[in-house]
């Protein structure tokens, strides 16, 4: 797709967002259109992507976690089967007690993408339905995926 | 992952069973802890981890051009794609014009691999279902194309032959005469894949009406690939969102509507004749020059987010990197296609008998290390 069709998309979709979520925060990327959402409106703002006509955005293909050492990023890449538009979402989460709310009812991925970023990040998925380490031993002490992880047995540094 | 094995019954009376981690028909290390009603099945949890090697950590201590290698051991059967789609995030990161000549052996490389991973697949199916002749067939044709990698990229099954800015190496001297021998092979060999399996009656019972999956859960569970393309979902990447030289090409975006496991199972048969008409298309048409383009020693990725999709044998796998400026990078998440698709594998399989969770399992195309990472 060409860059100016692309930004012509991404225009037309701030647009859009806005008149639901007049709060609405972007960040200037130079591939996709970012939305910005505070974790306490999270919720709210996911069921307006999901369900409002003209956004649809029925598809969650990526969610993961960034560990900015003083505060966590959400990022979810979401994209519209039924009009082709994609956006980013990103929340900043507290580094003492990382929690958001889960989307796992929304979109049905969500479940095991948040257990994975549960598992290695640590963040709180609050009202997940089954909120359990997805990959190491329930008694794995630490997430791996932290910048500040130390493991002197399983950890090889170059 | 779970420590401790649980079997018995529940308060209803249902009975807990362990399949796997190690159970032939998991296809590798994937543990499901299934309850049963009868022979009905209630619930499927799968326990992962058995193969997690932290792959998305150890690529943050090595370098853009280390990284690459890491990803031939997630989705094995997928290498050549897997290694392409992280090339494509650096290349993208640093804006490398890769010559037309790396572009065209690039697909090339990455039909024959899904050549090669769907006659795995289909192998294997086939015999999970209890047909054990289809696997011979299988390989011995995968074999062809195994020795056609093996010539160019000196391996055979992690091949690490993409590199950014183009491929490691240019072409073997045998590779046009090998590929168009494997084409012409092959092309009599897909049609008694048919007749032996896909018009097989007992076959199709087992396949039909089995592990149905609706247009709007493949899509809220995330499926890509033939899983969802099984479930008339509009989803390849080849398509959509087109790289290389896919734009210039023709081929069908394969979808069925049945959204069971003969769908899926007919969407990667039908695949296979486009993988081979677009090889048929390129094998006479490889531009002459470069077979890579110039880039420093040192590749460091400026400051940002870079993020590519491509199409996978199993489906849309992503590249997500985070760069602080270094050279290596800051945070690294592949979007592997098999752990969504597995997702859906509980909604699939609840309600039906504990012998169709085999034929789902197996239209699924599950590849255990593209789950684990």
């Amino acid at each position: 797709m060409a860059d100016e069709e692309m930004n012509a998309k991404g225009e037309g979709l701030k647009v859009k967002i806005g008149e639901w979520l007049p709060l609405a925060q972007w960040e200037e990327g130079p591939e996709w259109t970012t939305l910005l959402v505070e974790p306490a409106s999270w919720p709210e703002a996911a069921k307006l992507l999901r369900f409002t006509p003209g956004l649809d955005f029925d598809f969650l293909f990526c969610l993961t976690c960034i560990d900015w050492k003083t505060h966590f990023t959400m990022v979810y890449h979401f994209r519209s089967t039924l009009h082709g538009h994609e956006l980013v979402v990103k929340s900043k989460l507290d580094h003492n007690q990382p929690a958001i709310e889960t989307v796992s009812r929304i979109w049905r991925t969500a479940e095991f993408h948040e257990r994975e970023a549960y598992d290695l990040f640590g963040v709180n998925f609050l009202h997940h339905p089954d909120l359990r380490r997805l990959f190491l031993t329930d008694e794995w002490v630490g997430y791996p995926l932290r910048k500040d992880y130390e493991d002197p047995v399983n950890m090889i540094k170059l | 992952m779970k420590n401790v094995e649980e079997i018995g019954t529940t308060e209803q009376g249902e009975l807990i069973i362990n399949v796997g981690p190690q159970h032939p028909s998991t296809h590798g290390v994937l543990h499901l802890v299934i309850t049963l009603d009868g022979e009905t099945i209630r619930n499927v949890e799968p326990h992962l981890g058995y193969i997690h090697r932290s792959i998305e950590k150890m690529c943050e201590s090595l370098s853009y051009r280390q990284f690459i290698y890491v990803t031939s051991r997630m989705d094995y059967l997928s290498s050549h794609i897997n290694n392409h789609g992280c090339a494509m995030c650096v290349e993208k990161g640093l804006q490398i014009e890769v010559p037309p000549r790396a572009k065209v052996i690039r697909v090339l490389m990455d039909e024959l691999t899904r050549l090669a991973s769907h006659q795995l697949w289909w192998g294997a199916l086939a015999m999970d279902v209890g047909a054990l002749t289809p696997f011979f067939h299988a390989f011995r044709e995968r074999e062809m194309i195994n020795s056609i990698m093996e010539e160019t990229c000196g391996a055979r099954l992690t091949m690490n032959y993409m590199v950014p800015g183009g491929v490691m190496i240019d072409l073997h001297p045998n590779f046009q005469p090998g590929v168009k021998e494997f084409i012409t092979h092959f092309k009599s060999k897909i049609d008694e894949y048919d007749e032996l399996v896909t018009d097989n009656v007992i076959f199709q019972n087992r396949m039909k009406g089995v592990g149905t999956l609706s247009k709007e859960d493949a899509i809220s569970y995330g499926c890509t690939g033939p899983t969802a393309r099984g479930s008339g979902v509009r989803c390849d990447v080849r398509k959509l969102f087109p790289y290389e030289v896919y734009a210039g090409l023709r081929f069908d975006e394969i979808i069925e509507t049945g959204g069971d496991c003969f769908a899926r199972y007919m969407v990667r048969m039908k695949e296979m004749r486009q993988s081979l008409s677009i090889i048929e298309q390129l094998i006479d048409n490889i531009p002459e020059g470069d077979f890579q383009a110039k880039t420093k020693a040192v590749l460091k990725l400026p400051k940002g987010e870079f993020y590519t999709k491509i199409e996978t044998a199993r489906g849309e796998f992503g590249v997500y990197i985070i760069s602080e400026g270094g050279m290596t990078p800051y945070r690294i998440k592949f979007r592997s296609p098999g752990f969504s698709n597995l997702s859906a594998l509980n909604h699939m399989a609840r309600g039906y008998k504990i012998g169709d969770l085999v034929a789902i399992m197996g239209s699924l195309d599950l590849v255990i290390p593209d789950i684990d990472r």
